[in-house]
């Protein structure tokens, strides 16, 4: 069971994709926030939306952990009040995808012709067009987006938006909303109990 | 049954069994005064002096007592001012939670009077905080409060309550359950590992040669004390504690060595040095317990109880990382280590005691006309018997108490450790004085900790508090004045402190003040403070320029420590042992 620390060292230089579940309450993104500026963790992108239950938002959270550990990042995540599961979907077969706009410069009708080829190759669609400019919107990995960056910077990229990771784990599984169930006791309050240790002598 | 928002908490906070609140009243937190005021037979209120106090005093209440200490404060400064006092009990895991009023929830968010974004201000120093707008949430918060503040890893949880929460009714029901979504006191690990996980360990334990335990305070909240014990009897190993570890097992113990780290005795950072297993249990590898980390006990495999998952590898790797109550650990660990001796590793670390005790000047004779602030903590050990509960400040006299008072109760000794929290020593007297009605207590404050905490004596004197304060007085800032000797070439940048006649201070609070300058005088000023029954401020005159060691300068390994040198006067003193 003994850790093999070079293994794990290996293991850790990687970007890690985090998902965490959390309470959809006032200031939670701003406590996420928090806890990664003050413990210094490096994060490449946090994406936030709604899921299917209306008072829990998942986050995507994507780590450099060659500078942070992801273990630790999960460790602490785990421990805000309003983080009810947090899942390392690094290692394990997941969906993983991220979405962007970018806008392109082109005025003349060939290139235009050029792009759209460009936008076919890459899956992508031509959501605005104007005179002077064309926006395409793509969804893929960061690898293929990156990709597609690089052939268009030819023609002159003008803006553009990317959402950061979005991920999910395959298969039937589901992650764990594992408090639902759990009711604590708080009363009466036994002080007997707190107190027993005391301070007397040592024993 | 409809009360208000201000009765719904005073009887919330007595259904939690708070029996005391040390606190400020002010504009946003009045309705909750008003109501305090027919309640003022069922919960006793502290006015403290400062806020900052108020919190402290919580905490020191939570250390001594084992429940959640409580504070209270109005909006804006009043809120502000207990920061200090949370970041503190934050960094110790201390139970504490703090009550702030808010402006009126339709000015939250306006800039209004008093208002300061409170929750916002406290994040990174409370274990969680709450703003409640609405009166409906009262009962349910302040349950959650406590459960969070004194579960798992113990920790301050501020609750921020909007003036008309306070001031508007509601049907009040007990809450006697919490149902908390995204809490869970301890990181469940998956189930399976844990027997593997304890059979490494103990694995790792029988066959280790040179094994020592590091206990830390986690031993304490978990109430493992007895677990301990017999942990170290049927193994044999030797145990070293932290600073916040001390009085988890006692100091007369033939195989407790004592405090590690910076200060820590030679022989005690030689044995983690050269050990070949660390067993560290509640505590945390903080850097003032390993020095130079990539020196760490570099022969030593480790393995790691802690309740709370996010310490485990965080300074250390772990060859086995366990999370769990190191109560609940520890008995299931009992009957799978060996009963054994650990003769030589003993002998190996008796031989460096020998060596740290040469190093001191014991037989060496000190001059009469100085006193030696090792000297004045020994009288006072010699005084008590050892049978007191005992604050300390910051600086040089907290490790000086470390070193020269025998712990053999348990918990016996409160001071600030992660935070290094100067004017602790007071204002956690006060609250360890509710906690432990029945003790002696003195609080041990250098003179400029102490003159952070004056306004206090007003609060000792209005309660009637019993407390010794002992003031080791070198006239300097005397740890940073240390440093500045050490590694700043003795350039006392603003070290050097004026001091007050503390004696009359006291008098004019109505408090008796005594003043020592020989150890003959400190004998007798202890004895006299000792036979008054009230308050008193004992003043110890010591030499000024009196380092603490040894010590491990930072940046360096732990066996590295600069020791005591024999030659400078008043430097080595004998250890108990
Ligand atoms: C609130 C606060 N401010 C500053 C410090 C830095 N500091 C650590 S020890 C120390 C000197 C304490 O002097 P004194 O209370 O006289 O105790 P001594 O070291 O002389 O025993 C200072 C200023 C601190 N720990 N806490
Ligand atoms: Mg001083």
């Amino acid at each position: 069971m003994l850790i093999d620390h070079a293994a794990a060292a290996r293991q850790n230089k990687q970007k890690h994709t985090l998902v965490a579940l959390v309470e959809n309450k006032p200031g939670v993104l701003n406590r996420v926030a928090s806890l990664f500026r003050r413990r210094n963790y490096n994060i490449d992108s946090l994406a936030v939306g709604t899921t299917d239950d209306p008072a829990v938002s998942r986050m995507t959270i994507v780590v450099d952990a060659s500078k942070t550990s992801a273990a630790l990042v999960e460790s602490n995540l785990y421990k805000l009040v309003n983080v009810i599961d947090v899942q390392d979907l690094t290692n394990v077969p997941a969906v993983i995808r991220e979405m962007a706009l970018i806008k392109v410069r082109t005025n003349d009708a060939q290139q235009r012709g050029e792009i759209k080829q460009i936008a076919d190759m890459y899956k992508s669609d031509v959501v605005d067009l104007s005179k002077d400019s064309i926006i395409l919107e793509v969804t893929g990995d960061e690898t293929k987006i990156d990709a597609m960056l690089n052939v268009l910077s030819e023609y002159g990229i003008m803006e553009v938006v990317r959402t950061g990771r979005i991920a999910m784990g395959r298969g039937a599984t589901r992650m764990a909303q594992k408090h639902e169930a759990t009711e604590v006791s708080v009363v009466p309050f036994d002080n007997a109990v707190v107190g027993q240790n005391g301070h007397g002598r040592h024993t | 049954m409809k009360l208000t928002g201000a009765q719904i908490l005073w009887e919330s906070l007595i259904q939690q069994g708070v029996e005391v609140v040390f606190g400020y009243p002010g504009g946003a937190i009045l309705p909750t005064y008003d109501a305090l005021y027919d309640y003022r037979d069922r919960v006793h209120h502290v006015l403290v002096r400062h806020e900052e106090n108020a919190a402290l005093a919580a905490d020191g209440y939570a250390r001594a007592s084992g429940k959640v200490g409580v504070c209270m404060a109005t909006s804006g400064p009043g809120a502000t001012n207990l920061v200090t006092g949370l970041a503190n009990a934050m960094m110790d895991s201390s139970p504490v939670v703090a009550i702030t009023g808010q402006v009126a929830s339709h000015l939250v968010g306006s800039d209004a009077f008093q208002e300061t974004d409170v929750t916002g201000v406290t994040l990174p120093v409370t274990k969680h905080n709450y703003l409640v707008m609405s009166v409906n949430e009262i009962a349910q918060v302040v349950a959650e409060a406590f459960y969070i503040a004194r579960s798992g890893r113990p920790g301050p949880v501020l609750i921020d309550i909007c003036k008309d929460a306070q001031q508007k009714s509601t049907e009040y029901t007990p809450v006697t359950s919490v149902r908390l979504r995204g809490y869970r006191a301890i990181k469940p690990m998956r189930r399976q590992d844990m027997p593997a996980l304890l059979r490494a360990a103990a694995e790792l334990i029988d066959n280790a040669k040179r094994p020592i335990i590091l206990a830390g305070q986690g031993i304490k909240h978990g109430k493992a004390h007895e677990e301990l014990c017999e942990f170290v009897n049927k193994t044999g190993i030797p145990v070293a504690t932290t600073l916040l570890g001390i009085g988890v097992i006692s100091e007369d113990h033939p195989l407790n060595l004592r405090m590690m780290g910076m200060h820590g005795e030679a022989y005690v950072n030689q044995a983690i040095a050269n050990a070949d297993l660390l067993i560290a249990l509640g505590m945390r590898f903080d850097d003032r317990v390993t020095g130079n980390l990539s020196q760490y006990a570099k022969n030593a495999r480790v393995i790691h109880v802690d309740i709370d998952a996010a310490e485990i590898n965080k300074n250390v790797p772990a060859d086995v990382g366990i999370v769990g109550s190191v109560k609940d650990v520890l008995r299931d660990l009992i009957p799978l280590v060996a009963k054994r001796t650990h003769d030589n590793w003993m002998a190996q670390i008796n031989e460096w005691r020998m060596d740290t005790q040469m190093h001191d000047v014991m037989n060496q004779p000190l001059p009469d006309n100085l006193l030696l602030a090792p000297q004045v903590i020994r009288a006072i050990w010699e005084a008590t018997g050892g049978n007191c509960t005992i604050t300390t400040d910051v600086g040089q006299h907290q490790m000086w108490e470390t070193q020269y008072f025998q712990h053999t109760r348990r918990n016996q000794l409160l001071t600030s450790g992660g935070l290094g929290t100067m004017g602790f020593a007071v204002p956690a007297a006060i609250g360890a004085r509710f906690a432990r009605p029945n003790e002696e207590i003195w609080a041990i404050a250098g003179d400029g900790g102490f003159q952070m905490s004056i306004p206090e004596l007003a609060t000792i004197r209005q309660e009637g508090l019993n407390i010794k304060m002992a003031i080791i007085n070198n006239n300097y800032l005397g740890m940073v004045r240390q440093w500045q000797e050490l590694m700043h070439d003795r350039r006392y940048s603003a070290t050097q402190m004026w001091t007050p006649d503390f004696q009359k201070l006291a008098e004019a609070y109505g408090i008796l003040g005594l003043r020592a300058t020989t150890l003959d005088e400190t004998r007798e000023i202890i004895a006299k403070a000792r036979a008054h029954d009230g308050p008193v401020v004992c003043e110890f005159v010591v030499e000024n320029e009196t380092n603490v060691f040894p010590m491990v300068m930072p940046g360096k390994a732990l066996n590295e420590m600069v020791r005591r040198q024999p030659a400078a006067l008043g430097t080595g003193f004998e250890t108990v042992k």
